[in-house]
């Protein structure tokens, strides 16, 4: 049950962030949640957005580079101690973690964005230690 | 008949036996070394101070004897010194960019222009070019030799002439699908970006009607070449020339596209130790030095190019007697000196290609603490687009290392943003070389 990230590629310039996020703005998209990975030379902005395909449409456009990744949602407790326990059973299984984000929503439990080598495998090991994977339908409702 | 009419502008001439190729030049050097002697006070001191007579220049033997001339005695003797003819005989002036340094003006007599635009011509009937054909020239028009060179030719040959012009490029895509234009002539870097640009639109290849390009100015890379046929879907010829020698027409490729045949009963070639000035024999690479058999207002003689490159006499399949050369590395002065080593930017631009890559970058040299440094920025292509960073410093990584393999220096490789790097309508800019400006 994963859910689709929408990565784009942000060179470092002056108004490059701006125009990235003026042209989803305009688009209609709304952005749930966001990390920006950056090295010296360019950033990668990772969104979950509510409307993926339109997002791309509208960066490609335009002329950015984006792709979409497929990562992991999680239902944490909001209370200390809920991300350290997954991330634990994740190491345990043998997961490597690329990346990962967390947003709170209303809802009354955080959320954690994963990226992992292995979506499938990390899922079960989730699921099986008692965790709530989060639905692209849940994340538009929140 | 008919069909040599088709394959050559000028059959006697580019099917001429080598012997009476020879011959031909030898009478032709005679003569015009007296003309510049009598008309040109500037060469004259030269031939006076190495102790050349006219008289000592029995046939293309004794072309060793004379002196070399260089873009520096262009800029000496600038505007006149090298005339050899009275203004009142000349029709026209062309010029170089001046990027180097100060302007070169070359002046024609009416024969020196019909000479450069038959020159022209026999390019663009190597290239397929005939009668019927629609050619769309946007190389400069003006000072600069692309326009009005191959917008000469085209004439001679009876092409529908689309005198375009460089820039605007949406202009050029419109007059190139509504008229259906078949031979495209431009800088190779507008030609891809041509490309791009009609691809952006949502044409595919097959599209346009074009079938050859014959693109010339600028150093360009056979990886390039193919980029630019594929999408465009044509044949593209390169073209070779130099204002100082008359424009672009000096050389050109045929349908083998295995160097190119120089005009050889106008421009005599010659391959030298770029160090010692000694004449180095045919298939060694060196400096290429032409001198001008036929020009009348501004007749160059051994101008030494700075373009390195081979001269080749093998025989060529399309049946062209004219001498053969290969595409040079590159000016030698865009070769860059880098921490001792000499590099070509036509080196990186194939690295780049064959990693993928488009042919949009740009090459920084600076000297930070004593060392030279090499960035080399090139746009991402969407398909090399990762999410994590990991994958996309391994991608500048590999480039890194394949370049160092090409160049053996470590270059800094930076992934930017598509369309950052500026495109460019004429002769495109690719490198910027800092270390000049703390000197």
């Amino acid at each position: 049950m994963a859910v689709s990230q929408l990565s784009i590629f942000a060179e470092n310039k002056p108004g490059g962030l701006v125009q990235m996020t003026s042209l989803l703005a305009e688009a209609g998209v709304d952005i749930r949640a966001m990390s920006l990975a950056d090295t010296q030379d360019y950033g990668i902005l990772r969104l979950i957005v509510s409307n993926v395909d339109l997002a791309r449409e509208v960066l490609s456009t335009n002329g950015l580079v984006s792709s979409v990744t497929p990562v992991l949602a999680v239902a944490l407790d909001d209370k200390p101690g809920a991300l350290a326990r997954a991330v634990k059973v994740l190491y345990d299984g043998g997961i490597n973690v690329e990346y990962m984000y967390a947003f709170i929503s209303p809802q009354p439990y955080a959320c954690m964005i994963l990226r992992v080598t292995d979506n499938t495998r990390a899922e079960q090991i989730l699921l099986d230690n008692a965790f709530r994977l989060i639905s692209m339908d849940d994340i538009n409702q929140m | 008949m008919e069909n040599t009419e088709k394959r050559y502008y000028q059959p006697e001439a580019e099917t001429m036996p080598v012997e009476q190729i020879q011959k031909l030049q030898s009478e032709k050097l005679v003569k015009i070394v007296r003309h510049v002697y009598d008309n040109v006070a500037y060469y004259r001191n030269l031939m006076d101070q190495k102790g050349v007579k006219p008289e000592d220049i029995h046939g293309i033997e004794d072309l060793h004897k004379l002196p070399f001339l260089t873009k520096a005695d262009l800029r000496d003797a600038y505007p006149y010194g090298l005339l050899a003819k009275p203004l009142a005989d000349c029709v026209r002036i062309q010029s170089t960019s001046g990027t180097t340094g100060k302007r070169v003006v070359a002046f024609y007599t009416q024969k020196d222009l019909d000479m450069w635009e038959e020159c022209c011509a026999r390019a663009i009937v190597a290239a397929g070019g005939s009668r019927e054909d629609v050619c769309q020239v946007c190389y400069g028009y003006g000072l600069f030799t692309g326009g009005p060179g191959l917008n000469g030719g085209s004439h001679k040959v009876g092409c529908l002439t689309l005198p375009m012009s460089s820039g605007n490029t949406e202009r050029q895509i419109q007059f190139m699908m509504d008229l259906n234009a078949t031979i495209l002539c431009c800088t190779p870097s507008y030609a891809a970006y041509i490309g791009e640009s009609l691809a952006e639109r949502g044409y595919k290849p097959e599209d346009n009607h074009l079938k050859a390009g014959i693109f010339g100015a600028e150093p360009w890379t056979e990886e390039m070449r193919r980029s630019i046929e594929k999408s465009l879907g044509i044949k593209a010829y390169d073209i070779y020339g130099l204002t100082e020698v008359c424009g672009p027409g000096v050389s050109f490729e045929c349908e083998e596209q295995h160097g190119m045949h120089i005009n050889e009963d106008h421009f005599l070639a010659e391959i030298i130790d770029p160090d010692t000035g000694e004449v180095l024999p045919e298939g060694e690479k060196g400096e290429l030095v032409f001198t001008a058999l036929d020009k009348e207002a501004f007749p160059l003689l051994r101008y030494r190019t700075r373009d390195i490159c081979v001269l080749s006499r093998k025989k060529c399949s399309c049946g062209r007697t004219f001498i053969r050369m290969a595409k040079p590395m590159g000016r030698s002065d865009d070769m860059l000196i880098i921490r001792g080593v000499n590099v070509f930017p036509s080196q990186i631009e194939t690295v780049l290609i064959q990693e993928g890559y488009g042919t949009n970058y740009l090459i920084e040299v600076d000297r930070v603490n004593n060392s030279d440094t090499l960035d080399v920025s090139v746009e991402i292509q969407p398909e090399h687009f990762s999410d994590t960073v990991r994958e996309l410093a391994q991608r500048e990584h590999a480039l890194a290392d394949a370049i160092k393999t090409m160049l053996g220096i470590n270059p800094r490789v930076h992934l930017v943003a598509p369309k950052s790097i500026t495109r460019s309508e004429g002769k495109a800019v690719r490198v910027i070389d800092k270390r000049k400006l703390h000197d």
